[in-house]
């Protein structure tokens, strides 16, 4: 089986988000950089589906040079090889990613036979725009599947659960798909030391796409109020257990 | 006509609290211009009859047996077919699974952009002039509500929904019953080729946590998953539901089902106890909409007093028990 899984580059953002004096980005000088963990999930299921029937699990991804860091990661995670799209400084707007995905899928396509199976996170960790995976779907014609909490394939077909109220609803979809799924469809594993040695050498294609002119376009970032309060310490240590209590009472909630 | 175009969700007949909410928007969107909704499934003519109260003038509901159970490209083809028929400025969906997945279709048959979890318009974006002359300007939600994206959504119709709890859902004065006109769309074979088969129940034991009145909550602090025993303990004696951050779930001490943020489930309890969680952003998107958030940490510098509005400083395996014996002791004194 061919697998593909599409993951972005996004800043480990720790208690605050600190936007550039510019309000176009976050500032992430002091930040290190991730993935979504919908997006790891979705590598760690392509990775056990290819273990389980056997086949090649490739990682795109659309960003900077830097989203190699990334790439590598997931190879370590067992993939077999990435596709880094290089994107320069600029955001790309959902309609301008789905179309770079689109691209390189058809160019890896044409090379090397179709993808049984691409893989996408619900929605991107950063920009949730909740529509790059339905796109690219409706642009190969093939059937598109969301929000997954269960996956299996068996002879050429996929079984897709969601988590809905009161249960699961469960879709059957023939293979080549596209399926998005999130984060407690699985527990993704930790890579040992040698995958991460090993992933150092598996192949990374590289190519920089144009970037089209927005359609939804970022104006600028804006924290949301009701950030910064400053809680009232109730104490130290157990001693503080009869105004916690206290506090308890008030609320209604004892 | 134009106007503008909403998907009204309902289960069985009853609205979606969340589409009534969208439907604030779409008013607002709409600019006193005709606001239609498109109601699909079994029950849609008695929801539809519920609308007007909310400023709906006309409810087209799609009639067709083979709509029983969901299909995210039938709905789709629903609204492309209204869309066909009624020109609206713009479309709406509540920001929910289905809304969201329904609009990303919609997006991907006309190639227009899309602008997902919508909280507010801004100045001028309103009526039919917004869309024509070349975008409206809205603000959005990026990770998970930590951060908002003031943006221009391009194209006619204009494609957006709502995000869940931006707004209030208001009634509009004076409005009467909408028209409610059945329609069959036009539905082909391949609208049908996702649809859920089969719907399984699950049985979920003791107090959800997205409903739950009280939250005990722990993080990377409690240290282990047998750490968690005073939690549950505490939890028990507020009736309350236990939660966790990511790195509890990740490191397999807790299922997933309880980890509470961005990626996991949002709680609005009337008081949320974090216990040994940093508040990183990604965790606080999930409990920001409690009433009033309690911290138990260590470090008294922690990102998370700055989202809480009590804390207690020290060891929480000293802390957490020794709340569960007050509250054991204020009992047995009742
Ligand atoms: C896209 C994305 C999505 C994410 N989604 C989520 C999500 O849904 N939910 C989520 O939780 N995280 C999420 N994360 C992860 C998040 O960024 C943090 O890594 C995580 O929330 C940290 O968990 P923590 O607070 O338990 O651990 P830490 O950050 O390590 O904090 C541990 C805390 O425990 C305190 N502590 C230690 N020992 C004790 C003690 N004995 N008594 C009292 N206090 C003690 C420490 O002072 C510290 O504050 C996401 C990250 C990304 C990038
Ligand atoms: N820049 C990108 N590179 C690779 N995949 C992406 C990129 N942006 C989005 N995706 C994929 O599309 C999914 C949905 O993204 P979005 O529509 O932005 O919410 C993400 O979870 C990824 O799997």
């Amino acid at each position: 089986m061919r697998l593909l899984v599409c993951v972005k580059r996004v800043p480990l953002t720790g208690g605050k988000m600190v936007l550039t004096a510019d309000e176009q980005a976050l500032e992430t000088r002091h930040l290190g950089f991730t993935i979504s963990p919908h997006e790891e999930c979705g590598v760690e299921e392509a990775v056990r589906i290819a273990e389980q029937h056997g086949g090649e699990v490739t990682v795109l991804t659309l960003g900077p040079p830097e989203a190699e860091e990334q790439v590598r990661e997931t190879l370590a995670m067992g993939a077999h090889r990435g596709i880094l799209l290089e994107s320069g400084p600029d955001e790309w707007d959902p309609q301008g990613t789905s179309a770079a995905i689109l691209d390189a899928i058809r160019a890896d396509e044409a090379a090397n036979g179709a993808f049984d199976l691409i893989v996408f996170g619900n929605e991107s960790a950063d920009s949730g725009n909740f529509q790059v995976g339905v796109r690219v779907a409706y642009a190969l014609g093939r059937p598109v599947v969301t929000g997954l909490k269960g996956l299996s394939v068996e002879d050429g077909r996929a079984r897709c659960e969601q988590e809905v109220a009161g249960g699961r609803d469960v879709y059957l979809v023939a293979l080549p798909a596209v399926v998005s799924v999130l984060e407690g469809i699985n527990l993704p594993r930790y890579p040992s030391v040698p995958a991460k040695l090993r992933a150092r050498q598996k192949p990374i294609e590289r190519s920089a796409p144009e970037r089209p002119a927005p359609r939804l376009a970022k104006l600028r970032l804006v924290a949301p109020a009701g950030h910064g309060k400053q809680a009232q310490i109730l104490g130290e240590g157990p001693e503080a257990a009869p105004a916690v209590v206290e506090v308890m009472r008030e609320l209604g909630v004892t | 006509m134009a106007g503008v175009l909403l998907l009204a969700e309902h289960e069985a007949g009853a609205l979606d609290e969340l589409s009534l909410q969208a439907l604030t928007l779409a008013r607002e969107l709409a600019g006193g211009e005709t606001v239609n909704a498109l109601l699909v499934g079994d029950g849609g003519r008695e929801a539809a009859g519920l609308l007007g109260a909310y400023g709906v003038a006309s409810a087209h509901v799609a009639e067709d047996e083979r709509l029983a159970a969901y299909a995210p490209a039938a709905w789709a083809r629903c609204l492309l077919d209204l869309i066909e028929r009624l020109g609206p400025d713009a479309v709406l969906a509540a920001g929910t699974n289905r809304g969201n997945e329904v609009l990303a279709h919609v997006a991907a048959r006309l190639d227009l952009p899309f602008a997902a979890n919508v909280t507010e318009l801004r100045g001028g974006s309103a009526g039919g002039e917004a869309v024509a002359a070349g975008g409206i300007e809205l603000v959005r939600v990026r990770w998970g509500g930590s951060l908002l994206e003031e943006a221009r959504l391009e194209g006619a119709p204009a494609l957006l929904s709502v995000a869940p709890h931006a707004l209030a859902a208001a009634s509009a004065n004076g409005a009467g019953a909408p028209t409610v006109e059945p329609f069959s769309p036009e539905l082909e074979e391949p609208d049908l080729l996702v649809q859920v088969a089969e719907h399984v129940d699950t049985v979920t034991a003791g107090i959800s946590l997205a409903e739950a009145k009280v939250v005990v909550s722990g993080g990377r602090g409690v240290g282990s998953a047998d750490g968690f025993a005073i939690l549950e303990e505490l939890a028990e004696q507020l009736e309350a539901a236990v939660g966790c951050s990511r790195v509890v779930t990740s490191a397999g001490w807790r299922p997933h089902t309880d980890q509470v943020g961005q990626t996991g489930t949002k709680v609005a309890p009337d008081l949320y106890i974090a216990c040994g969680i940093s508040g990183a952003t990604q965790h606080v998107a999930g409990c920001k909409g409690a009433k009033k958030i309690l911290a138990i940490n260590s470090d008294a510098e922690a990102p998370i007093l700055a989202s809480a509005d009590y804390a207690v400083i020290g060891d929480l395996t000293e802390i957490v028990p020794a709340i569960t014996a007050e509250l054991r002791k204020a009992r047995s004194s009742q």
